[in-house]
């Protein structure tokens, strides 16, 4: 167990950086989600941690010690890779053994540590078997007892679900996660699922094009999202966001589309006129009660029935911003509807409209 | 998996029909000629032939000459592939160093470098000869007496060195494509499981590499077998005093130059088994060890 020390961190492939210098303390036995869009680098930086990739710049520790020049044996991490790279030619006992018979370990304990990890992930009848005679899920099972046999100080994983299929996906995810409480390694996971980011994640870094756009637990960052990446990328269906400016008092926001949203109190009086996006999830729009004033008339043009919930998709009135609006699975709507939405003062995220930055707290 | 039928049922035949009637005729039908030949027994003037079984055989397998060509071959044999194997996979790892991972186009800019050699093959031979030859001159100014032409040791180490110039580009190609189709995350795993390199080759790369390199042993073992007449006609003529005659250069000594078709087609039957029990081998041997 250790806490991995992210500083200033660098990555440049010939001329073109790839990771703009990210800072990130990672702590003992937490689970870390590094997540974002395809190309944003999290490969990267989890191949640097394991010692895969060249650091260009900045320093990155294990347990205290700087390890930016020590080669990846030496890290005490232990890898699981999205293709799972099992040894082909080697049974699973083989492969869960190889390490440590590297590591000089006697005959009788490597057998007492690959039994032990057999028996967690439930691979006791399959150790003698070939790779190709096991299916996905034992696959990922013999990854992952490959890692956990070494004991190591970090676990790495780079997307290790992004094999399977739905069902056994959601299975593995619970039992990556009981298995990293149990042990209480230090873990650092690569996604580009937000789902499964949000289930796993002690905390989860949302890196955008090669920066740290936000660190934090997950509900913080849905909470709070930091920019409007963040609050786009987290969160399913995505946040709305409908373009809009301060009003002259600073108590309100002035849509695009001539609606007026009050804000839950005149902290922004001093930035009247300032070009805002205004976001807000689509479970936490209301249908228009008595009491409130509606702010949108939604022309539903689709509606997804999940279940439990149900989405609907709608114009605001009928010709504006698109929006998406999660309801209750019993609620009955068709498609040609128009529903009159609040959205609540509580419930609203600022940003920039320049920048992206998130304004309100 | 889906079965496609022919509506018509000579069709099929036909379709097959053309290469049928070449292996009949390129390989049944010179193939039952030798068996047949091996039976006989012609006088030296080709007037009486008689049929004899096994006689040919017989006398081959007391001919001290028989016995020598076989220990030619079997020395020949095992250096050529060994040596062009053990180099070819020395150059694929090197050159798989270079270019992993960075696609198909870059593999192909290797083709020229890596068939250029055979081409260049040729050139060996003027390099080592006696009089003319640079290395030879070069050999005999460092005081080593070369002289191919009189020393069978030397006229061995000739046709070995020409025979395994020739078969490495070949070897290269197969051998490379077979790192290449290595995941680089196998080798990565095993560095992070604290192989060292050395240990991460013998113990990750050779076995995968395996089915590969068998299907090559094959190959090149037939290749010093049967292709390396030519190399051993021109460089030696199977001497000096058939230090370099191998059973198939034999074969063409005993049955044109020697007039004993009979024990010359006996001689080839007995090739012939054996690469059918190479080749019977080594189908086998892939179907039980391919790992994907
Ligand atoms: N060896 C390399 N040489 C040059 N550029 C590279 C190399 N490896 C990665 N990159 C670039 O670095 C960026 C980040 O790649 P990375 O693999 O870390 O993305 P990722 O976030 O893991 O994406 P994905 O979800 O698709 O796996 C990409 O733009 C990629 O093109
Ligand atoms: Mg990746």
């Amino acid at each position: 167990m250790a806490e991995v020390g992210l500083k200033n961190v660098k990555k440049s492939y010939g001329g073109m950086q790839v990771i703009h210098g990210i800072d990130c303390a990672i702590k003992d036995g937490e689970f870390m989600v590094l997540v974002g869009p395809s190309g944003c680098g999290k490969s990267t930086l989890l191949r640097m941690i394991a010692g895969l990739e060249e650091i260009s710049a900045g320093e990155i520790s294990i347990d205290g010690r700087v390890v930016n020049d020590v080669e990846p044996k030496d890290r005490d991490i232990a890898m699981v890779f999205q293709n799972y790279a099992l040894y082909p030619h080697m049974s699973v006992y083989d492969n869960m053994a190889y390490g440590l018979r590297i590591r000089g370990l006697s005959k009788a304990e490597i057998d007492e540590r690959v039994n032990k990890a057999a028996g967690i992930l439930q691979l006791q009848e399959l150790l003698q078997r070939k790779p190709r005679q096991l299916s996905g899920g034992q696959r990922q099972r013999v990854a992952m007892g490959r890692a956990i046999v070494r004991d190591p100080k970090v676990f790495l994983f780079d997307e290790p679900l992004s094999n399977l299929d739905a069902k056994l996906r959601v299975q593995m995810r619970v039992e990556i996660k009981q298995l990293q409480n149990r042990l209480g390694t230090t873990a650092v996971y690569v996604t580009h699922d937000q789902v499964e980011a949000m289930t796993l994640a002690d905390r989860l870094v949302v890196m955008n094009a090669g920066v740290a756009e936000q660190i934090g637990a997950p509900l913080e960052v849905y909470a709070k999202p930091a920019s409007l990446f963040v609050a786009g990328f987290i969160g399913s269906p995505a946040m709305n966001f409908l373009a809009g400016k301060i009003s002259g008092d600073g108590r309100a926001v002035e849509l695009a589309g001539g609606a007026r949203v009050a804000l839950a109190d005149g902290r922004f009086a001093s930035s009247a006129g300032r070009k805002v996006t205004l976001g807000v999830r689509p479970e936490h729009l209301v249908q228009d009660g008595a009491g409130t004033a509606a702010h949108f008339q939604l022309a539903i043009e689709l509606v997804e029935t999940l279940g439990a919930d149900t989405l609907l998709h709608g114009r605001i009135d009928g010709k504006g911003d698109g929006l998406i609006v999660r309801v209750d699975g019993a609620t009955m709507v068709k498609s040609g509807q128009t529903l009159a939405l609040h959205a609540p003062p509580g419930a609203l995220h600022l940003f920039d409209g320049e920048t992206g930055k998130r304004l309100s707290d | 998996m889906r079965k496609v039928g022919f509506n018509n049922k000579l069709l099929p035949y036909l379709l097959i029909a053309p290469q049928i009637a070449i292996t009949a005729i390129f390989f049944y039908w010179p193939a039952s000629q030798a068996v047949w030949q091996s039976f006989l027994i012609q006088d030296a003037f080709g007037t009486r032939t008689e049929f004899v079984w096994f006689e040919n055989y017989e006398v081959l397998f007391k001919d001290p000459t028989y016995f020598n060509a076989f220990i030619v071959t079997v020395v020949f044999s095992t250096a050529v592939a060994a040596l062009s194997l053990g180099i070819a996979l020395l150059l694929a790892v090197q050159a798989d160093k270079q270019i992993h991972g960075s696609g198909p186009y870059k593999t192909l800019l290797m083709w020229p470098y890596a068939v250029a050699p055979a081409v260049a093959g040729v050139l060996w031979l003027f390099l080592f000869q006696p009089s003319l030859g640079v290395l030879a001159k070069l050999l005999r100014s460092m005081g080593v007496d070369w002289n191919p032409l009189l020393n069978g040791n030397h006229a061995m180490i000739l046709v070995i060195i020409a025979a395994t110039w020739k078969q490495i580009s070949y070897n290269f190609l197969f051998f490379l494509a077979g790192l290449q189709s290595i995941p680089k995350s196998l080798i990565e795993a095993a560095a992070i499981d604290g192989a060292s390199p050395m240990r991460r080759f013998w113990t990750v790369i050779f076995p995968l590499l395996s089915p590969t390199a068998f299907f090559l042993l094959v190959v090149n073992v037939v290749y010093v077998f049967f292709d390396t007449f030519g190399i051993i006609d021109a460089v030696t003529h199977g001497g000096p005093a058939k230090a370099t005659e191998t059973l198939v250069f034999k074969v063409f000594q005993d049955g044109r130059l020697g007039g004993d078709l009979g024990g010359s087609a006996a001689q080839s039957v007995i090739l012939m088994f054996m690469v059918i029990a190479l080749t019977a081998i080594q189908f086998k041997y892939i179907e039980r060890k391919v790992h994907y």
